[in-house]
């Protein structure tokens, strides 16, 4: 018997009010009900990191929160972070790096990055190797990544 | 020989080689970059249904019954298929080519029938109104087995008490002898002859995105549509045709933005099949994406492999022959349409590649397994052959006491030896083993890396230096598949459309999966028409809309789709300035076109806006001669014909630490100098190589699907079978030779699995080196910690 | 794959929790970075996730004479980020910073880590090491247990159904050290320790290699090494290649103590 809520939440400053099933998890909850498309599954075990999202301020797995966890809480997608040109630096040093190929890891990679842009830090090559070790890309090899970050970062 | 000098202008004109040679960012990355590209699975349809597969639990089992009865009363589901029911709609097939002497594999089906040959192998196909529900009523499919014997173990699969298919007689999919005659002497009287046996972890690609389709059936038409995350969509097309009997022409396939291929995504999947079978069935949009789980029992697995090597050199280091016996397994059936005896095969053509000998003997053997099946994986065959090559030449100079790299200079085919046919019969255009060897120990600073080594030995810090020369196959021509009967296209073509406000439009049969292929064709034709970058806009992937061609494979899209691109880019200027002369009333000659306008070829004076040309041209007709018409859109293809595959070399070099207490490798640095001919976008083919580097150090340290013997794959998930991230892989420095291919204007040659083929050769070379003082040494592929302290007898 | 259906409750109060978790089937919902995982791999097929991100008094880090209480809601990150754990618990702050990957971190919690128990994880040894009591809120009160109490099997606790874990207290250590072997970073380890010496005594507590984290006292560098059991293999290690680096571990984390 499935179970459904009601959740209410803003998403990319919207706010969204839906009845949800209690199983489904955020990232399907955005892509499937909200046609949010841009955040990716590529495991659904919390491993790959496509599904990185921003809930409350803080980057999280969408893969491994119900959304109806979300209740309440302020939701940021790459649509919405691209819209608010909040991503605009990160995804110029992308772009110039090709910091990206298929794309498919890349919106969650830019969560992440960002995360360490945001806070200001003056990360080393280790440091931002360190702070995506958990966004998996198969297509770069990561050294463009490094290298369009530590611009974001230092540039 | 630098950069090559290439004529985009119609000949006897001033050369200029416009974007060709830049490093412009990809004008298709914007999208992928706001989470705005549009994948497969991100795709709307009315009355979409999805489907789950019921997966055999069993690696070998015969199917005595299957009760959907509970399974079809469960909330949202459609219909539950067993594989007679789809095979009534699709055919199965044989995955056999003529030019492998003697391959053989049973039928496959796109469900299984009667039995299942490899756990995860899909048995039945529940249809439901989410995927969610599918799998719920996927749970409560029954079913009864009978277990068969399981056949693992490659060397008892040979040896073939227990054959998995009787009617085949053995377990032998294909085998090859190959022998240059006189090699057996040579192993005699050599004064040092070297053996070893290297093991190769059967691995997968781990595409970040899983398989996706979505079949669209319209029975009013009799017509399919297929979205698929496919390379190869005209391949695709034919087979969808064949098997689903519907005419070629109704069936369109649209590959979308893909998430990654790397050749997992060129092969036929029965899963696949079965989606599109069922649309038919059901009338109705069906969509099928591979889960994380689904893929690593299903994705095709690649690479395993038991190979024996051995090398006959002369005292002063000269290799006078090698002789290799090659074993490798792949799951029950052979893949479709490609066949998974190409791996092998080229593991014999390949071996001893870079080097001058005329002896050469080898065995090989391909045998079934009751494991995941097996086929085409980024560098096919070139990772092993140049693992056990490199490898055995390294153990002959460690024997002479030679430096590896001294060793090498005195073994590369010399860079004026060309054109040069080989002992395994595969011939060379023209390459640059010497002067890429040069350049890598320049770049590298190989004696301060040798010193540095040295002093730090006495420390007892154990850093390894590993090279690895290489060629690849790229640019293939019908050799590859076509002279086999495979309906794979080696030729492409390229479409060009002039639009009236002075854009261009490219239409090209090949491919992208973010390796920039709609980049380098936004390059070529800008160069060739005469337009700026921002007014091209390129499709590929759709069989509605582009010339027939092959796709994605076999590192083809620059030299081959990019040579029809720049043909039709020539012809489209020629036309454009034909239209230009009329308007102007001035001699064809004296015109040319430059940053979006036509211009006094003498004067660079401006004459006439391409806007303008493209107003009289589509809207004003009446004033142009009435003998004339305007040909503004321009197809042309190529097909490499000199060479049956152009050979590229390179050579990577790998900088480790080992720590003999815990076995763990720490990789410190990366090289790679590779010739690829005339380079189109250099940042892209350094990333091309950077990435393939990487999936290369995944098979050299931490990839291996494991399996247990009764033929369970232990490790199917992200937290089990492990992919190199971020945190421990090194910086990879990149540098080129251009040695163009005469076989075309542009030169190029190809380039994306270069990484690949190279890197676990020279990780494993690098950890050899490193463990080299200590007596130890590894060949047992991914090189665990386990594994280096079994080596260096700790454990 | 997706999760089996499943009911879903978010108590208010604890005497609500309480209920809740008792009930057949249910199971206790923080972070949920490892229980959803395995109800999306359709591992486990709980009736009712009871949520308890919503209680009030189960997170906060205070700083006792001797020990730093921490409560069950504290996420990783927040751990990480306390310069309280950092300077009178260093032992689990180096710790933390090997769990996973900072998503993770943002949303798992320590509670969830100590209750599921699992053999390869940092803070089940970390508690082990500093002797830390686990403290425990039922329906008739509180109850505290002693970490060597607490953990006793694969996934074992001594929790109870109905029974949520509030925090943990943790004794302050003089010297500690922090030693994990992975093949990537955030990966669960193959081998660990958690070492601290308090006066004149050193104790380790090495994670992944038994069903629980195993805790040694040894007087000497030779005594530990020999007394270490011989672990079970794990997909990639043999029982003999666990054991040698569980050694080399124990070397390397002596001589920092």
């Amino acid at each position: 018997m499935e179970q459904a809520l009601n959740v209410t939440m803003t998403v990319n400053g919207a706010q969204v009010t839906r009845s949800i099933p209690a199983r489904q998890h955020l990232v399907d909850f955005l892509r499937d009900e909200l046609g949010l498309t841009g955040s990716h599954i590529g495991c659904e075990h919390g491993v790959c990191g496509a599904c990185t999202l921003r809930v409350n301020g803080e980057i999280v797995r969408g893969c491994l929160m119900l959304a109806v966890q979300a209740d309440g809480c302020r939701v940021d997608t790459i649509e919405g972070l691209s819209d608010s040109k909040e991503l605009e630096k990160l995804q110029k040093a992308f772009h110039e790096k090709n910091a990206l190929q298929c794309g498919f890891c890349t919106p969650g990679m830019l969560m992440a990055a960002q995360d360490l842009v945001r806070s200001k830090k003056k990360a080393t090559r280790e440091e931002i190797r360190a702070h995506i070790s958990g966004n998996y890309c198969r297509c770069t090899g990561y050294q463009a990544i490094v290298d369009a970050i530590e611009e974001a970062i230092n540039g | 020989m630098g950069k090559a000098e290439l004529p985009l202008h119609a000949p006897g004109t001033q050369v200029d080689k416009g974007y060709i040679g830049q490093s412009v960012p990809r004008p298709n990355a914007q999208r992928l970059l706001q989470g705005r590209g549009a994948f497969t699975d991100d795709l709307r349809f009315p009355r979409l249904a999805h489907v789950a597969f019921f997966r055999s639990p069993y690696a070998h089992a015969r199917i005595k019954k299957l009760d959907f009865s509970r399974a079809v009363k469960q909330p949202g589901v459609i219909a539950v298929f067993d594989g007679p029911t789809v095979a009534e709609y699709c055919t199965p097939w044989v995955a056999v080519l003529a030019h492998l002497k003697g391959i053989k594999s049973p039928p496959q089906y796109a469900i299984a029938v009667e039995r299942a040959c490899w756990q995860g192998e899909a048995c039945a196909a529940v249809v439901a109104e989410s995927r969610t529900q599918a799998e719920d009523a996927a749970q409560l499919i029954e079913a009864e087995w009978e277990e068969l014997p399981v056949v693992v173990d490659m060397e008892e699969s040979l040896a073939g008490k227990r054959v998995i298919h009787p009617d085949l007689g053995d377990n032998i999919c294909f085998k090859r002898e190959h022998d240059t005659g006189g090699v057996d002497e040579v192993f005699a009287s050599a004064d040092v002859v070297v053996e070893e046996t290297f093991h190769f972890g059967r691995h997968t690609g781990v595409c970040p995105e899983g398989r996706a389709i979505v079949a669209d059936y319209n029975a009013a038409e009799h017509s399919l549509t297929v979205y698929h995350a496919t390379q190869a969509p005209h391949m695709m097309q034919d087979i969808f045709s064949r098997h689903l009997s519907i005419p070629e022409a109704n069936v369109r396939v649209i590959a979308k933005d893909i998430g990654g291929s790397y050749g997992i995504k060129v092969h036929v999947y029965a899963d696949e099949m079965a989606t599109a079978a069922i649309s038919v069935i059901l009338r109705r949009p069906v969509k099928f994406v591979a889960d994380r789980l689904e893929s690593f029992l299903s994705d095709i697995h690649a690479r395993e492999h038991r190979a024996r090597v051995r090398l006959a050199c002369s005292k002063a280091g000269e290799i006078l022959a090698f002789d290799l016996d090659d074993l490798t397994a792949i799951g029950p059936y052979s893949v479709y349409p490609r066949t998974s005896g190409i791996e092998g095969n080229q593991v014999v053509n390949l071996t001893g590649g870079p080097y001058r000998h005329q002896k050469y003997k080898a065995r090989m053997h391909v045998v079934f397994t009751n494991k995941n099946v097996t086929c085409q994986y980024r560098a096919v065959g070139h990772p092993i052959a140049v693992a056990l090559t490199e490898g055995i030449v390294d153990l002959a100079a460690q024997k002479l006491g030679m430096d590896p790299a001294e060793f090498r200079k005195i073994n590369l085919v010399p860079d004026d030896a060309y054109p040069y046919t080989f002992p395994s019969g595969i011939k060379f255009e023209k390459l640059s083993h010497h002067k890429a060897l040069d350049l890598l120990l320049r770049t590298m600073n190989y004696s301060q890396l040798r010193a540095e080594q040295s002093r730090l030995r006495n420390q007892k810090v154990y850093r390894g230096i590993g090279l690895a020369a290489m060629i690849e196959v790229t640019n293939p021509s019908p050799a590859f598949y076509g002279v086999g009967g495979a309906r794979i296209s080696a030729q492409d073509g390229a479409t060009l459309r002039f639009e009236p406000t002075g854009m261009v439009t490219v239409m090209c049969s090949v491919t992208e999966q973010g390796q920039g292929t709609e980049g380098i064709f936004a390059q070529i034709a800008a160069s060739a028409v005469g337009v700026s970058m921002d007014k091209v806009r390129v499709i590929t992937g759709d069989t509605g809309v582009t010339p027939y061609g092959g796709g994605t494979w076999a590192s083809r899209g620059a030299g081959i789709g990019g040579e029809a691109v720049l043909l039709a880019g020539r012809a489209l200027r020629s036309n454009m300035l034909d239209v230009a002369a009329e308007i102007l009333k001035l001699e064809k000659a004296e015109l040319d076109i430059k940053d979006n306008s036509v211009i006094n070829k003498l004067t660079s004076e401006p004459k006439l806006p391409l806007q303008e040309l493209g107003r009289v041209a589509y809207f004003r007709p009446d004033t142009l001669p009435l003998d004339f018409q305007s040909e503004l859109t321009v197809t042309r293809h190529y097909t490499p014909r000199q060479y049956g595959f152009t050979f590229t070399n390179g050579i990577q070099a790998s900088l480790v630490e080992v720590d003999p207490d815990t076995g763990f490798v720490k990789l410190l640095k990366h090289w790679c100098v590779e010739d690829s001919g005339t380079v189109i976008n250099p940042m892209l083919v350094d990333e091309q190589i950077r990435g393939g580097v990487v999936q290369g150090i995944g098979a050299a340290l931490y990839e291996e699907c494991l399996y247990g013997p009764d033929g369970q794959l232990l490790n199917g998930n992200m937290a089990d079978y492990l992919v190199p991230m971020s945190g421990e892989m090194p910086d990879i420095v990149c540098a080129h030779i251009e040695t163009p291919t005469l076989q075309s204007q542009l030169g190029a040659k190809g380039v994306g699995e270069a990484g690949t083929a190279g890197a676990p050769a020279a990780v494993m070379n690098a950890i050899n080196d490193a463990l080299a003082p200590l007596n130890a040494r590894v060949t047992r592929m991914p090189f665990t910690p386990e594994r280096i302290l079994q080596a260096l007898k700790k454990v | 794959m997706k999760a089996p259906s499943f009911a879903y409750a978010k108590p208010r109060s604890l005497a609500e929790a309480f209920d809740l978790a008792a009930r057949p089937g249910a199971k206790i919902l923080a972070g949920g970075q490892s229980l959803i995982p395995a109800l999306n791999l359709r591992l486990s097929s709980p009736e009712l996730l009871v949520d308890i991100t919503g209680l009030a008094g189960l997170s906060g880090i205070e700083i006792l004479k001797d020990s730093v209480r921490a409560g069950a809601l504290c996420t990783h990150t927040q751990i990480d980020k306390s310069e309280e754990i950092g300077k009178h618990l260093p032992l689990v702050a180096e710790a933390v910073a090997h769990i996973a990957h900072p998503a993770i971190r943002n949303r798992g919690t320590l509670g969830g880590s100590l209750a599921l128990a699992d053999p390869a994880a940092e803070l089940p040894a970390c508690a082990l090491a500093l002797d830390a009591v686990l403290v425990i809120a039922t329906k008739k009160g509180e109850r505290r247990v002693a970490a060597a109490d607490f953990f006793k099997g694969l996934f074992e606790t001594d929790l109870k159904p109905g029974e949520i874990l509030a925090g943990a207290e943790f004794p302050k250590a003089d010297k500690s050290v922090f030693l994990e072997l992975t093949r990537r970073q955030g990966d669960y380890a193959i081998v660990g320790l958690a070492g601290i010496a308090r006066g004149n005594e050193r104790r380790f507590a090495f994670f992944g290699i038994g069903s629980k984290p195993i805790l040694l006292k040894p007087k000497s560098l030779e005594e530990g090494k020999a007394s270490l059991p011989t672990p079970a293999a794990d997909l990639y290690h043999s029982p003999s290649t666990k054991l040698h680096l569980a050694r080399v571990l124990l070397e390397r984390a002596w001589n920092r103590l």
